[in-house]
């Protein structure tokens, strides 16, 4: 019965929820492009060992192979792959294709080289290679900022095309310091919330919920009006005389620090607040006649009783702030985009499916780590606490 | 009738810790009031003495000014007009947290982040106490609350009466010179409250701490205190000991709130010396001691305990026999409750101290109740009652 009643739901989650969630990471580990017009030319580059130029009896079957795919759509989608791995492959692949050496006129490979010089390369058949698939780890790799080399090595891309780790670092940074801001204002907002008497709580709970209710993308665009070089905020700074020229607050970190802060502080507030409402206000007046100054009062009795809501607070925050990209997008500069910025890039512009599953799968594995950590936490705190 | 309660003349206070009282008082208050909203008084001019050592009890209905009174010598609330001095000094200026008061709530406010012996222990940790002097203090104040070996528990594991007792060994640990109790054992069951009475009882015996304690249960209030605070919208009715209140109210509130009184309302008839006769609506005169009264024809309510009423005397001299038909009889065990109409058409009732004798009595007879006339109190004019008295 029970069973009956929660079925929609779970079948609800399982196609809009899970299975996307299943899709993406398989795309992220998925590369069937280049084996499905290249069967032969692939299975006998697995036994190349990379670092001569394969034999000659490789580049007979890549010939044969791309004449049989030659104008299907199929070849187009395998040099797009390749095109991932190695800029031009794309007008290499096809510019092959189109002008294929006759079969059996001497050399293939040398064929081959005679058609362009980058057949002669061993990093050019090393792509190949690695696109072999059914399953590679070159995406994830890719994510890392990583790649494997033509003898199967793990190695860095370099610093010219290394980006991720960097963008990483950068949204849990973000995420680190929207998380400590939220936590510094939305403190002293939710012990205001649940001490205040009910009207004027009432009243606040009003003006945090408010924000909440509107649009992401409204509160987003209005933080453009307001922290604009002529903006309110910096007109007022001036006004008052703190300030003689306008500060920078916008495309720059400080924008998207106030607007993600923003966006994010009722995900603090309601969790401190629910836990602050259950304690009380008795303990902080035991705690004071019994001889502790308010200060300390606070720090050994009340602090500690809010610890789940701070860890609940913190992990919402921290990790709703990981997957922002409408607000960077729209306030910050080309140095501020976060990680889901790559995945809208990769899922919108150029679909490629396999880099943007391999982003999101590592966001979801910090996330889940996160996850994993807080568990810990809160079970060991024990009975008496969350 | 016979009573152990010793006969003595009015309203003159014979206990001892009323003496004591003149002598060293401990804690003060001197004509505090209190208010909120700088119209009505929460507390209207309250004057207390307090001795070292006494266990006295703020007994009144809510809103009476109770807690607010032990609020504002525990530091979370000031008076608006008065002063309250601890031990000759007036603390006007002293934050709670440096009063050096022990306290107890209602609902324990144990710290449920912290174990109970970190709870004991706290206030000793905050005063900047030695680890081991700590521990040593916090093993007797367990043993003292008999809860040896509990130390380790989360107050969230512990009954309702041991996170109680929990609550009141952390108020004594550091040997405070007051402990404050609000209300302390208002969340327990009846059996669990009757035994913590006793504890604490003990508690205060064993420690000699001056306890300030308040309760709206007039019951928890007699068995537990040396003297009694009787409130009533932020004054004081009355104080004295648990006889003096019981025995001798001062006022028809503390006769009808302390225990079970019968109520008669009329007019006063005649006034001699310590005797008055007043005229009970409804064709009736009864002698009575005059307490709380004006001259004659002023109005009155007289207050009769049930227990010093006796059915159809046979012997001695009364002050007042009045005929009055049975009408219910409820028998509670260890004592009988006999409900009566009076001749005049008021309600009466009678308490039957050995229900065995109770038998004989059935509902519709008519019998002739007596009562002494110095077991009989006019006092102040209540309202005219709801209940009907015809």
């Amino acid at each position: 019965m029970a069973g009956a009643l929660v079925a929609p739901l779970l079948l609800f989650l399982a196609v809009n929820f899970l299975l996307p969630i299943a899709l993406m990471l398989f795309r992220s580990v998925d590369d069937p492009d280049v084996r499905a017009i290249m069967p032969q030319t692939t299975a006998a580059l697995a036994m190349w060992d990379g670092r001569d130029l394969p034999p000659a009896t490789v580049a007979t079957l890549m010939i044969g192979e791309l004449d049989a795919a030659r104008g299907g759509a199929d070849l187009s989608r395998a040099a797009n792959r390749l095109n991932y791995d190695i800029n031009g492959f794309r007008s290499l692949l096809l510019k092959t294709a189109r002008n294929l050496p006759a079969p059996g006129d001497g050399d293939a490979l040398q064929a081959l080289v005679a058609v362009d010089p980058r057949w002669g390369q061993t990093k050019t058949w090393a792509a190949i290679k690695r696109a072999a698939g059914p399953l590679t780890g070159f995406f994830l790799l890719g994510a890392l900022d990583l790649k494997q080399s033509a003898s199967g090595d793990i190695q860095s891309v370099g610093a010219e095309r290394a980006i991720f780790v960097k963008v990483l670092g950068r949204t849990l940074w973000i995420g680190f310091w929207v998380t400590v801001l939220c936590l510094a204002l939305g403190y002293p907002v939710a012990y205001l919330l649940a001490t205040a008497s009910s009207r004027i709580a009432n009243l606040l709970m009003i003006l945090v919920l408010l924000p909440f209710w509107t649009s992401l993308l409204v509160r987003t665009t209005a933080w453009v009006v307001l922290l604009q070089k002529d903006g309110p905020v910096n007109g007022l700074l001036h006004g008052i005389g703190l300030i003689d020229e306008p500060l920078r607050l916008i495309f720059n970190r400080v924008g998207v620090y106030v607007a993600i802060t923003h966006v994010l502080l009722p995900f603090m507030i309601l969790p401190l607040y629910s836990v602050m409402k259950g304690i009380g206000p008795t303990t902080m007046r035991a705690a004071v006649s019994l001889g502790a100054h308010p200060f300390l009062a606070f720090a050994r009795v009340y602090l500690p009783q809010t610890v789940p809501g701070i860890t609940a607070g913190t992990l919402l925050v921290f990790i709703s702030a990981l997957g922002y990209y409408v607000t960077p997008a729209l306030i910050g500069g080309a140095d501020d985009q976060m990680l889901s910025t790559f995945i809208a890039f990769y899922t919108n512009e150029t679909t490629n499916w396999g880099m943007a599953g391999a982003l999101g799968g590592i966001l979801l594995v910090i996330t889940a780590l996160l996850y994993a950590v807080y568990g810990r936490l809160a079970g060991r705190a024990g009975p008496g606490w969350a | 009738m016979p009573r152990s309660v010793p006969r003595a003349t009015q309203d003159i206070p014979t206990e001892p810790a009323a003496v004591a009282e003149r002598a060293t008082p401990f804690v003060e208050f001197l004509d505090v009031c209190k208010s909120y909203d700088g119209d009505t008084l929460a507390v209207a001019h309250v004057d207390l003495r307090i001795a070292k050592g006494e266990f006295v009890t703020f007994l009144g209905p809510s809103g009476s000014g109770k807690t607010t009174s032990l609020m504002m010598l525990a530091g979370f609330e000031a008076p608006t007009d008065g002063d309250i001095r601890l031990a000759g000094r007036s603390v006007r200026h002293t934050p709670p947290h440096q009063r050096n008061i022990g306290m107890v709530f209602q609902n324990y406010a144990l710290f449920p982040h912290m174990t109970v012996a970190q709870n004991i222990g706290f206030p000793l940790s905050v005063r900047g106490v030695k680890r081991e002097e700590i521990a040593r203090r916090v093993e007797r104040a367990l043993a003292l609350v008999r809860l040896d070996g509990l130390g380790h528990r989360r107050p969230s594991e512990l009954s309702g009466g041991q996170q109680q007792r929990v609550a009141v060994a952390r108020a004594v640990v550091f040997d405070p010179d007051l402990v404050l109790m609000d209300e302390p054992l208002g969340a327990l069951d009846k059996q669990l409250r009757e035994q913590l009475q006793l504890e604490i009882k003990h508690i205060h015996a064993n420690l000699g701490v001056t306890i300030v304690y308040v309760t709206h249960d007039q019951s928890e209030a007699l068995t537990l205190s040396d003297r009694i605070a009787v409130f009533k919208d932020g004054a004081i009715q009355q104080i004295g000991s648990a006889v003096e209140i019981y025995e001798r109210p001062a006022t028809s509130f503390v006769a009808q709130f302390i225990g079970e009184s019968n109520r008669l309302d009329g007019a006063v008839e005649a006034r001699d010396g310590d005797r008055c006769v007043v005229r009970v609506d409804g064709a009736l005169t009864v002698r009575a001691v005059p307490v709380a009264v004006g001259d004659v024809g002023s109005r009155t309510t007289l207050s009769i305990r049930p227990e010093h009423v006796v059915i159809d005397p046979t012997d001695g001299h009364w002050d007042n026999v009045v005929p009055a038909r049975l009408e219910n009889l409820i028998y509670h065990g260890d004592h009988a409750r006999a409900q009566f109409r009076l001749a005049g058409g008021h309600a009466f009732t009678v308490k039957i101290s050995n229900p065995r004798h109770a038998g004989a009595f059935a509902v519709g007879v008519d019998v002739r109740l007596a009562w002494r006339a110095t077991d009989c109190r006019a006092l102040d004019p209540l309202a005219p009652s709801t209940t009907p008295s015809s």
